[in-house]
């Protein structure tokens, strides 16, 4: 199945919280009102000068969760969406340390505490349906479909009202793209988001020190080991020489001795 | 035997409770964080997900282990049998601080019945992956290199023979996996060039997280020296101390230029005029780590005294000490866009798990051949001990 894609339009969104009702129903999530993202809201919509915006998973194309998870609890589908799989987590919490949306959530107050986010409805979108939240959307502030599709809709939407719309598709190049994508009026900046990321796929990062490492132990191996043989060797002589010397010295007394 | 065991009875009661306070308490916060779960005992959250244990017990706890392949390498791999009566408390250290490392890294993870998992479910592109098989893998060379001192004692020969017959692979071993380790706890924050202050960030941070572990290495066995010979009266040769010290200027000014050009590589000068919080603690940890034991050391009548080399290798470890808790904690809490300290149960637990290692590691010095090396080694002890007489004489000058 090719890649999926969810487009949200802030200038659309009238806040009126159907989409995190719908995410809460579609994953068995208790229905209490919540502003911040947590273990019971893997969406939420949050107010910022005026404008409703919309928290979720981004779904990295390149996800820092998966690459740094020591166990392989995450998996990238290719469908685009980050998968976490419980029965693998240790608890290490280092894709909350790397996210770089800040975005997953942990069962504090658990005694076997699980990773929490967002999973792109991956059982209804492998069927072919839509995620939860975007089918509840009753105002089209949100899209869902093939990712050059969305993509397209977000520059045709961009250019048809270049006065209207800021000329960024936030999530395009970010950390690589990510498959939740966002158009705007407002400037990112200031609606909470994230400006400052860049375009490097963060897992790069770490594996410019990781592939290294083969090569580290090889060399680093047969150097230390060389060093040994030389530094012993150098012992074994000088007892050598020493011995020789004495053998040589008993030598000479022996022929003064018979002389 | 018995005398050390009466004194250390009747003169370090004040420490002894201490001690037992300390880990009473860790003891009733790990059941706290049992019983409840990691966010009733501490102050971590889903926008700083590593705070204290991370950061000291885990970043702090393997760096000042390195004084074990420090030496190991120094003695075997160099040949400089000089510095041999030290290995084996370093390794001791080295092993000790290990097994509280793993025992905190229990503490924190969040499943720590499922640790095992490492071993079958593999990433090799996550660092802590490696991490993970590096904590592993060295903690059982380092069980095997300090297992002499226990086969000596239990008089059991052959495994004794076997462990000495490999001791050369195994210290090569010791010491990929070391460097490994050390600098792959540099790799892990690789990955968050936008939540790690721009003083911190560099890609560089697994090299200078290696340097700064050599250095400490050297400086913890001058501190555990010091400290062993106030406590069970048994002290190291001090002229090998002074030539560790030597060791922890070079590393030092290594350190020092390796830093400097990374930050004009970088860009980053401006960063140190700014006025903030992770400024300050930046230059305080640099005036610690790197400064400071650098006038000392260099300082000939400061660094020929053993109190003098104390202090230097102290304020080092300070240093040392802060870096990590800086890259963990202070660098991190701007970018993750909240504040962080740890709670009095982090704190405590923390403060437990030192408490034992001072408890463990004096049981095994009153009951294991630590400083005093075996009947085949006495002979290179020996031919030292002239040379300790000299220097010793001409220093109470």
């Amino acid at each position: 199945m090719a890649q999926k894609g969810i487009l949200i339009d802030i200038t659309k969104c009238i806040g009126c919280q159907q989409c995190v009702s719908a995410c809460k129903i579609q994953n068995n999530l208790p229905d209490t009102e919540e502003t911040k993202l947590s273990i019971t809201a893997y969406t939420v919509v949050e107010e910022h000068e005026e404008r409703y915006v919309r928290r979720l998973c981004m779904h990295c194309k390149y996800p820092t969760c998966e690459s740094v998870c020591p166990v392989g609890a995450f998996n990238h589908t290719k469908e685009g969406a980050v998968i976490y799989h419980a029965e693998k987590c240790i608890g290490c919490r280092y894709c909350m340390m790397a996210c770089p949306f800040q975005i997953p959530r942990y069962e504090w107050m658990s005694r076997t505490p699980k990773i929490q986010k967002c999973k792109l409805c991956i059982e209804k979108i492998v069927k072919g349906e839509k995620t939860a939240c975007v089918e509840a959307c009753p105002v089209e502030a949100t899209f869902f479909g093939n990712y050059n599709d969305i993509l397209k809709m977000a520059r045709q939407t961009i250019s048809a009202e270049p006065d209207k719309y800021v000329n960024h598709i936030y999530g395009e190049n970010e950390v690589g793209g990510t498959t939740v994508i966002f158009i705007t009026d407002v400037p990112f900046e200031k609606l909470g988001f994230k400006t400052n990321l860049g375009t490097q796929k963060l897992p790069e990062l770490t594996w410019s020190a990781l592939s290294k490492i083969p090569s580290l132990v090889t060399v680093g191996g047969t150097l230390l080991y060389g060093i040994w043989w030389i530094t012993n060797r150098r012992k074994e002589v000088i007892e050598i020489e020493r011995k020789m010397k004495e053998l040589q010295s008993n030598k000479i007394e022996e022929e003064d001795k018979s002389a | 035997m018995l005398n050390i065991k009466n004194l250390l009875n009747s003169k370090i009661t004040f420490w002894k409770s201490v001690g037992i306070i300390l880990i009473g308490l860790a003891v009733y916060s790990i059941i706290v964080r049992f019983a409840y779960g990691l966010g009733a005992a501490t102050n971590l959250s889903d926008e700083f997900p590593w705070g204290l244990w991370i950061g000291f017990d885990i970043l702090c706890g393997v760096g000042l282990a390195a004084g074990g392949f420090t030496l190991c390498s120094i003695v075997y791999i160099f040949n400089i049998k000089d510095f041999k009566p030290i290995v084996r408390p370093a390794i001791l250290t080295a092993f000790l601080g290990y097994l509280l490392v793993i025992f905190a890294l229990m503490i924190d993870l969040g499943r720590p019945d499922r640790i095992w998992h490492a071993l079958i479910m593999w990433n090799p592109r996550s660092v802590m992956f490696e991490v993970a098989w590096c904590v592993m893998l060295y903690t059982t060379v380092l069980a095997l290199e300090f297992s002499p001192a226990l086969f000596e004692r239990l008089k059991w020969t052959t495994p004794l023979k076997i462990v000495k017959a490999i001791t050369i692979p195994l210290v090569i071993a010791g010491v990929l996996l070391s460097t490994l380790h050390q600098s792959s706890l540099g790799s892990l924050y690789l990955i968050v060039p936008n939540k790690l202050y721009g003083l911190w960030y560099s890609s560089l941070i697994p090299v200078f997280f290696f340097l700064s572990a050599l250095t400490i290495g050297c400086a913890m066995v001058i501190i555990e020296s010091y400290l062993s010979a106030r406590a069970f009266k048994k002290q190291l040769e001090f002229p090998l101390l002074l030539r560790l010290g030597q060791i922890m200027v070079m590393l030092i000014m290594v350190q020092i230029v390796v830093r400097i050009i990374d930050f004009i590589d970088r860009g980053v000068l401006n960063l140190l005029l700014i006025p903030r919080i992770e400024t300050y603690l930046f230059y305080l940890e640099i005036i610690l780590g790197l400064f400071i034991p650098l006038v000392l050391l260099s300082i000939k009548n400061i660094r020929t005294t053993r109190i003098g080399l104390f202090y230097a290798s102290f304020i080092a470890v300070l240093g040392f000490v802060l870096n990590r808790m800086n890259v963990s904690i202070t660098g991190m809490e701007a970018g993750s866009g909240v504040s962080y300290f740890p709670s009095w149960m982090e704190i405590s637990i923390t403060l437990g798990i030192v408490a034992l290692g001072f408890v463990i590691f004096s049981f095994a010095v009153k009951y294991l051949n630590i400083f005093e090396e075996s009947a085949e080694d006495e002979h290179s002890v020996k031919e030292f001990a002239p040379s300790k007489i000299n220097y010793n004489t001409a220093l109470e000058d």
